[in-house]
């Protein structure tokens, strides 16, 4: 007989009361499930509910090879100096061509593998944007759920495509590091917007003090100059300045106050609602032929119809809805 | 939306033991990755109860060991560790450096196929995703 679970031969509610007990061979299931997709998740993550919203998100992302794996695993010795526990989502790109993967985040985090108050899944990006975020967030909900008081996400951010992180946390953290020209040309694609905290990695390197630098004037003379973003220096791999950017993610959070992170759970449901939404009108569409949509498609391909237009038009007929 | 059915193949790759050369395990990992499975890749020096717990919470299925010293020797307490771990039904492959009388006793351990220097990317490919798909049909069926 095994404990094991089988997630396709349970019941959504058997599941769920083992992750929210805390059952890491259950919660380590559940991720699956929900990741997957589908109606098996969906009545899990309505079985788990109840039990979410205690995590405190945390995205952190950046350019590749910043550093941000390191100084996740830094921040896991950190709070669980303070007896929290953690959960770390780290995800890589899939492949676009294979669907495969290589996620290699974990061979910096290998110090807290055995630590029973640390839970950490690697995650493939598995395609597109939007997917990813909904993958994401899902599988937040279910650590949530199982208690685990902190849940850092880390996603490679490498300009305005890969910006999902803050679809799903509710502080993200960009790390950048110097040496990298490009990094600061991500930041300018807008990562800078989204940050609520700036971390400049290995500080060691003596052009980190440029990077700063920059990143400095480039605060300044933001629209919202006026929203004061802490700008950290750190060199994860000494561990240097960890315990600052734990105080910086603390501060950052008690900010949030109660109707704060209300409001930004409310903005997250929003982006996710609008990807998906959107993911499930171009799938239709694309799969969709009738006499209405082709009128649709004769008159713009005859010119006399721009896309946009045609697009509103669409979407407040019916056409799309044709299954 | 995709199934689970559909799900790609979970494996993990790793070393254990003192051996630091990861050379092979990369090049296997990326054999793995091409044939559109997500390679789960650790750091070498594993500890057995560390890499129980890595494939446990990343929830693979399959665990994939580069051995090229005598590392291999310790591959029947991981299939003991993973067995206490209740995690007995999760295939266990090992590729390197093999002697052939230390083969016949990894197999009896419970090791699922050893793979030698020169295997093919074919061979440890469709070995992997047979040995896989196998686990998953088991682990779906197992009841409580
Ligand atoms: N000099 C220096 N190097 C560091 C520091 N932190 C990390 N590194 C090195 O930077 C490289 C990349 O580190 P990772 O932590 O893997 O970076 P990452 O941003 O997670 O990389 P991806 O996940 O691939 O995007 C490694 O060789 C690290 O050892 C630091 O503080 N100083
Ligand atoms: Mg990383």
């Amino acid at each position: 007989m095994s404990v094991r679970p089988a997630v396709e031969s349970w019941g959504a509610s058997d599941l769920a009361a083992r992750v929210r007990a805390g059952n890491r061979a259950s919660i380590a299931r559940a991720i699956s499930t929900v990741e997957a997709g589908g109606k098996a998740s969906a009545e899990l993550l309505k079985a788990l509910h109840e039990a979410t919203g205690r995590a405190r998100l945390f995205g952190i992302t950046g350019a590749p090879g910043v550093g941000k794996s390191t100084l996740v695993g830094a921040l896991i010795a950190e709070l669980r100096n303070g007896y929290q526990s953690v959960a770390v989502i780290a995800v890589d790109p899939s492949s676009p061509v294979t669907g495969g993967a290589i996620l290699g985040d974990r061979v910096r985090m290998t110090q807290h593998v055995e630590d029973d108050g640390v839970f950490i899944r690697s995650l493939a990006s598995r395609g597109s944007g939007g997917g990813l975020s909904l993958a994401t967030s899902r599988v937040a909900e279910v650590l949530d759920a199982a208690g685990l008081e902190n849940v850092i996400i880390e996603t490679v951010g490498a300009g305005q495509s890969e910006i999902d992180v803050i679809d799903v946390a509710d502080i993200t953290t960009v790390v950048c590091a110097p040496g990298l020209g490009d990094d600061i040309q991500a930041m300018k694609a807008g990562l800078l917007e989204v940050a609520d905290v700036l971390v400049v990695n290995k500080a060691d390197d003596p052009m980190a003090t440029l990077t700063v630098n920059q990143l400095e004037s480039m605060l300044a003379l933001r629209s919202d100059a006026g929203r004061k973003v802490p700008l950290l220096k750190t060199a994860a791999r000494d561990a240097v300045g960890i315990p600052e950017l734990a105080d910086a993610l603390n501060q950052a959070f008690e900010k949030l106050d109660q109707q704060g992170r209300a409001e930004r759970r409310l903005q997250r449901m929003q982006r996710l609602l609008a990807t998906v939404a959107g993911g499930i009108v171009a799938r239709r569409l694309k799969a969709t032929r009738g006499r209405r949509l082709d009128q649709l498609l004769t008159r713009m391909a005859a010119g006399e119809l721009d896309v946009e237009t045609a697009a509103v038009a669409l979407l407040k007929s019916d056409v799309w809805r044709q299954d | 939306m995709s199934t689970s059915a559909q799900r790609p193949y979970r494996v993990l790759v790793s070393k254990i033991g003192l051996d630091g050369h990861d050379r092979g395990s990369r090049i296997v990992a990326a054999y793995l990755r091409d044939a559109g499975m997500e390679v789960i890749y650790t750091a070498p020096w594993q500890e057995v109860q560390a890499l129980v717990r890595m494939a446990s919470d990343e929830d693979v299925d399959l665990i994939g060991i580069s051995s090229l010293a005598t590392d291999h020797l310790l591959l029947p307490k991981l299939l003991e560790a993973l067995r206490a771990a209740d995690l007995g039904d999760l295939p266990v492959v090992v590729g390197g450096i093999v002697p052939d009388e230390d083969e016949q006793a990894l197999i009896e351990a419970g090791v699922r196929r050893v793979f030698h220097p020169g295997s093919s990317r074919d061979e440890i490919v469709s070995t992997v995703a047979a040995l896989a798909a196998e686990a998953r049909i088991q682990r779906k069926t197992e009841s409580f």
